[in-house]
């Protein structure tokens, strides 16, 4: 019964030649394949990320959302397929990455600005290309807290910044986000949101964020990109071209709120699958 | 922290800390009796011990009374009685732990960032840490010899163990998300190593030392008991026993369990200082 309803998933195609994504992709994924307890999570998945957009990931739990831009992102080992970035591979490319458990991802023995300023020390920068780099960020982030302080001196939302920050930091061509405002109190959620809104808007940085808030996942994104059950496979890729900035008034637009009300539908399709 | 940055934060900050003084200012008036609880164990024992001298329940020649027993104390660890054998069962204590630290640490590290190596150590390690040290002092004695290498050998052997399992753990233990997080950023196995494995070890290895360095001086002095020993708090308890010269016995056992107790603080504040993170 279950291969028949995921008959297209299941085909076994003879393994394609690369076959490169449209104009204007970034990341291409093809063929990827990861089991998991000798079940496959993912088999031969295809999947083009444009450049320069934020792109949504939402799908039903277990369905591997984060699994997936932890692959992308190297965390984890993928067990065939292939991934690109413009054509290099991972190791040629600069990424960075904010998990949603700020509290056990910033180095509590290093102070907050050395935190951010770590994966430049990583590059080998010195002192001065680096100084000149947190002004940068400092400026673009309006940063009212005390950057001296060690992380566990500060509030949850300021941690979360100050994550964000450090994956920026080195001007990373891709950032991914893993649920970035699960664990914050709302208010900080919607501050860190507008903050990451205009860090899009400034540099134009290529997004992944899993979201499990439908309404926070198509307010930030280009793209919603709505996944089923595993077997995982796209369910959807929803196109929503609103303008930045976007506002409160954004939430209650026809265009948003049809978006929206198509991602439900499609998100509950799935799961009663 | 430092001046300046308290400085800064009282502008973002003042209406906190106003309130924090206005909610605080009533109770800092009163005697704040809650600092006083942890004397109320160590009066209530000095007091039942002081009554039951008092009533004969114990015959003095086995328990002699408090107050004689601290100025027994006072007076040794002020003069010849007790305090050079004080100072050389802290050298020696010190000796063993300084050894078992210098190779339990890396060595632990160093097992503790290759599981499959600490896989194939682990029951040697378990069964050793298992082992009650001093079933091997007469192992030792044979090897060393009776002297005072055997005394810190032995030691510093039981408190190598502890270090090398709480320092191993500690990598093993490192919290998987910060070496993702370094891992993303592009660090090396060796960047990781020392920017964040070593650093997440840092407070279980803290433990470890802790224990370790108790473990050191309960092997000293049980060493110093019956090693053929001239000094030491060891000796001179065993010794005040053999000839029942019971004040001084007490005394020397006061004076092991201070210096016990101080070592434990001491390494407890180290911690506070090296580890700040640790529990936050």
């Amino acid at each position: 019964m279950n291969s028949v309803i995921n008959g297209p998933v299941y085909a076994d195609i003879p393994k394609p030649a690369f076959q490169p994504g449209p104009a204007g992709t970034h990341i291409t994924i093809r063929g990827l394949t990861k089991y998991f307890a000798g079940w496959p999570l993912y088999e031969n998945f295809d999947l083009d990320i444009p450049k320069g957009k934020i792109v949504s990931i939402f799908g039903p739990n277990g369905c591997g959302k984060s699994t997936l831009i932890n692959m992308i992102s190297g965390l984890v080992p993928i067990d065939k397929g292939e991934i690109l970035f413009d054509g290099k591979s991972l190791k040629d490319t600069k990424i960075g990455y904010v998990f949603q458990n700020y509290r056990e991802a910033l180095f509590p023995w290093m102070r907050t600005i050395d935190n951010i300023a770590y994966p430049l020390k990583l590059e080998g920068k010195n002192k001065n290309e680096v100084d000149r780099r947190m002004e940068e960020l400092v400026a673009s982030f309006d940063v009212k807290f005390d950057l001296n302080r060690y992380p566990y001196e500060l509030s949850g939302g300021q941690q979360q910044t100050a994550s964000i920050m450090r994956a920026l930091a080195p001007k990373p061509e891709v950032l991914f986000l893993d649920e970035p405002f699960s664990a914050l109190d709302f208010e900080m959620t919607l501050f860190i949101r507008e903050k990451l809104q205009e860090v899009f808007i400034q540099t134009g940085t290529t997004m992944m964020l899993v979201s499990h808030d439908l309404e926070e996942a198509v307010y930030l994104a280009d793209q919603v990109l709505l996944l089923t059950k595993r077997p995982t496979s796209i369910a959807e890729i929803l196109h929503y071209n609103d303008p930045r900035p976007r506002t409160v008034a954004t939430l209650s637009e026809a265009n948003f709120v049809a978006t929206k009300k198509r991602s439900l539908e499609v998100f509950q399709r799935e799961v009663r699958r | 922290m430092t001046p300046e940055t308290s400085s800064a934060e009282t502008t973002a900050q003042a209406p906190w800390q106003s309130n924090d003084t206005a909610a605080y200012a009533p109770t800092q008036q009163r005697f704040d009796w809650g600092k006083a609880l942890p004397l109320v164990g160590p009066v209530v024992l000095l007091l039942i011990w002081d009554l039951v001298v008092r009533f004969g329940l114990i015959k003095p020649i086995l328990l002699p009374a408090p107050i004689d027993t601290l100025l027994t104390l006072i007076n040794g660890m002020a003069g010849p009685v007790l305090l050079p054998h004080f100072w050389v069962t802290l050298e020696r204590t010190l000796y063993a732990f300084a050894i078992a630290t210098a190779v339990g640490m890396p060595l632990g590290i160093a097992l503790g960032s290759n599981e499959r190596a600490y896989r194939s150590v682990e029951f040697v390690i378990d069964f050793f840490r298992s082992t009650p040290a001093s079933a091997l002092i007469p192992l030792f004695l044979l090897i060393f010899g009776i002297n005072n290498i055997n005394k810190v050998a032995i030691a510093a052997f039981g408190a190598f163990l502890i270090v090398i399992f709480n320092c191993a753990y500690g990598v093993i233990n490192a919290r998987k998300q910060r070496v993702a997080a370094a891992k993303v950023m592009g660090a090396s196995r060796w960047q990781i190593f020392k920017d964040v494995l070593f650093w997440e070890s840092l407070q279980p290895t803290f433990v470890g030392l802790r224990s370790a360095v108790s473990m050191a001086l309960v092997i000293v002095v049980v060493a110093e008991m019956f090693i053929g020993s001239e000094n030491g708090l060891g000796h001179k308890i065993i010794d005040a026993q053999q000839v029942m010269n019971v004040r001084v016995m007490y005394a020397a056992i006061m004076a092991a369990g201070i210096l016990g107790y101080a070592l434990n603080v001491l390494f407890l504040a180290l911690e506070k200082r090296v580890v700040h993170w640790s529990g936050r």
